[in-house]
């Protein structure tokens, strides 16, 4: 029992207060509860869609964008005249001279975390008269598998099953419910350049987008090339993993340096869903924000009324010679001493939260809500929690250092 | 008498009130007060002793004139250095008690030498309950300050004016709230207090018996004095 003054006079205070010192806390549970809840869900969300965005496309695509000629051609000599032609996509071919080498180079920088090429095709898949029009895919599926995980969304057959075998194919389950075809069934491809292939199913798979259900499939690249007519050396694009998905976008820079083809990162490719998802996490944090800014107003409240009421012991401390920082710092901890006691089970409450939340099942592609417990939001609620009460409490500590003892001595 | 030790020391006070309007409340009052003497200030109500007594106690600054505390300057000095001088050099004891309810007699006694920061935590509490024993109350140390009869809280007040042991203790009306017994008590502790360890007693108070038996009174009239008489 060892204290200095001001904070034994400040824990005696909270102690005989207790009721009023819990009702605060209570208040600031609540607010720093729902902050930390509603940030996990919307960072939790955020997390969800991006990885929705990363089954198909990786953090970075390089791939031959179409060339349009100038529309303008200005001539140095002032008599010569001047030469306007309509713009026009002079490209002959999406081709990625030197593939090989090119993706050697992409995978021997150090902030390559895997790449690989893909050679893209319009088939149309074909049983009797049915017909359903899609992508063809042509990848090496084992390395395309370690960097989206199709095998995760394999339903039937197995993925190893197309390695190596040309006349395989993985189809999706939209393609197989419609066309009415099952697991080592044969299937009829297309492609627009009137290349017809009878290819045997290997295995189904349902991502939950029925989008890419109903249109994707993956047979092997040299297939592919078949397929349009193409060499060996024919790719249609380069996909590119980095360490970190939010730095993409410099990672981006670096690689254009190293080729003359278009480097687009994925916060380029996905911009309109990365906007949603920026507007979504702006309302959730601005509502939270203003939950929390409202349980400020119950500490400012509660310790404004205590002063109030403790006008004559404030007079009676600054009589007996304790100063206006005194006061402010007494008051002060007793607004720190509630807002830790109900920052500490706020975190708790918005991890009870969480922890209810992550069993609830959402069905579809989503399953289970997509929430999880992040340190850097526990942190977060925390440092907030603390500096919106001291703030809170600051203000009232400051009037009840003005306290004019004798003003209340001559009442 | 002269060659006693000046302990306070008024140079021209006066103060004005200006609600409702503008009124000198105290006007040219000038002063001294001795080591170990106990001084009473009598006068009617509204006669502005009061008034005197919160500026002489440098709660209230807003006066014109001069006031010495151990022939220190301490008109114009800053509000903390104020409240460091009242916590070290003045005690108060009020005609309401005002102590600090959610706490014992003893923590009420201890807070301003805490405050002081001069002793360890063990040495307060021992000089705590050696004013506790001068004054008669040891045995309701621990008690809550709110459960004691009005004359046993009037003497923890005083414990707690002494327990920095101030040069001075200021005094509004000490026995305006206690009955003839308690104030005999107050009244032979005060003695005691100026006679024996002297220290200096300044107290403001209407009781004219009470006035009658202390050193030295000074009486005001609308904010002048109007006399000085010595009791014997």
């Amino acid at each position: 029992m060892k204290r200095k003054a001001n904070v034994e006079i400040a824990l005696t205070h909270i102690v005989a207060r207790r009721k009023q010192t819990f009702t605060a806390a209570l208040g600031v549970t609540i607010g720093v509860g729902v902050y930390l809840f509603m940030n996990s869900l919307s960072a939790g969300f955020s997390k969800f869609s991006r990885g929705e965005i990363f089954k198909n496309s990786a953090h970075i695509k390089i791939y031959k964008n179409d060339e349009i000629c100038s529309p303008f051609i200005p001539n140095s000599k002032q008599d010569n005249v001047n030469v306007i032609v309509n713009p026009q996509i002079t490209t002959l071919s999406k081709k990625i001279i030197d593939p090989e080498n090119l993706l050697n180079v992409v995978k021997s920088q150090s902030y390559v975390t895997n790449a690989i090429s893909q050679v893209y095709f319009d088939a149309f898949y074909n049983r009797g008269k049915a017909q359903i029009r899609g992508t063809g895919n042509g990848v090496n599926i084992i390395d395309y598998d370690a960097m989206f995980s199709t095998s995760k969304y394999m339903v039937a057959g197995s993925i190893n099953n197309l390695q190596g075998n040309l006349n395989g194919i993985i189809i999706g389950s939209g393609i197989a419910e419609k066309l009415n075809l099952g697991i080592n069934e044969n299937i009829t491809v297309s492609s627009s350049f009137g290349i017809v292939k009878v290819m045997k199913i290997v295995g189904i798979f349902t991502t939950g987008n029925s989008l890419n259900d109903q249109s994707r499939s993956y047979v092997n690249i040299a297939t592919a090339q078949q397929f349009i007519k193409e060499g060996p050396s024919y790719v249609s694009t380069i996909f590119v993993n980095t360490p970190n998905a939010d730095r993409s976008g410099y990672y981006a820079e670096q690689l254009q340096q190293l080729t003359e083809y278009t480097v687009e990162d994925w916060q380029t490719t996905s911009a309109d869903l990365l906007s949603g998802d920026k507007t979504r996490s702006t309302l959730m944090n601005s509502i939270s924000l203003s939950i929390l800014l409202m349980t400020a107003f119950i500490i400012y409240n509660l310790l404004s009324s205590t002063i109030m009421q403790k006008i004559n012991d404030i007079a009676i401390l600054k009589a007996t010679g304790f100063s206006g920082t005194d006061v402010i710092s007494i008051f002060l901890m007793e607004a720190v001493i509630m807002g830790l006691i109900g920052t500490i089970m706020g975190m708790i409450l918005g991890a009870v939260l969480i922890w209810m939340m992550s069993g609830i099942y959402m069905g579809g592609p989503v399953g289970y809500f997509p929430i999880s417990f992040e340190l850097s939001l526990f942190i977060q609620s925390f440092v907030l929690g603390i500096v919106i009460t001291t703030c809170a409490g600051y203000f009232p500590a400051r009037n009840a250092a003005n306290v004019d003892p004798v003003e209340i001595f001559r009442k | 008498m002269n060659n006693r030790e000046i302990i306070l020391h008024t140079n021209s006070v006066g103060k004005y009130f200006y609600d409702p309007i503008k009124f000198k409340a105290i006007d040219d009052i000038s002063f001294d007060v001795y080591k170990g003497e106990f001084l009473t200030l009598v006068g009617k109500s509204g006669s502005g002793k009061s008034t005197l007594l919160y500026c002489l106690s440098t709660m209230d600054t807003a006066y014109e004139g001069e006031l010495y505390i151990k022939g220190e300057k301490v008109t114009g000095k800053k509000p903390n250095e104020l409240a460091n001088i009242r916590n070290c050099t003045i005690g108060f004891i009020f005609q309401f008690h005002y102590l600090l309810p959610e706490f014992s007699c003893l923590m009420n006694i201890m807070l301003p030498a805490l405050k002081l920061n001069k002793y360890t935590y063990e040495e307060v509490e021992q000089r705590a309950y050696e004013k506790m024993k001068l004054l008669d109350i040891e045995d309701q140390a621990l008690k809550p300050a709110s459960k004691l009869s009005g004359g046993q809280q009037q003497r923890v007040a005083i414990a707690r004016a002494l327990i920095n042991d101030p040069a001075i203790i200021m005094c509004d009306e000490p026995t305006g709230n206690l009955d003839s017994k308690n104030t005999q008590i107050v009244f032979e502790i005060f003695n005691r207090i100026c006679h024996e360890l002297g220290q200096t007693i300044i107290a403001v108070t209407h009781d004219l018996d009470f006035a009658k038996a202390s050193d030295r009174t000074i009486e005001l009239a609308d904010g002048k004095i109007i006399s000085t008489y010595e009791n014997n």
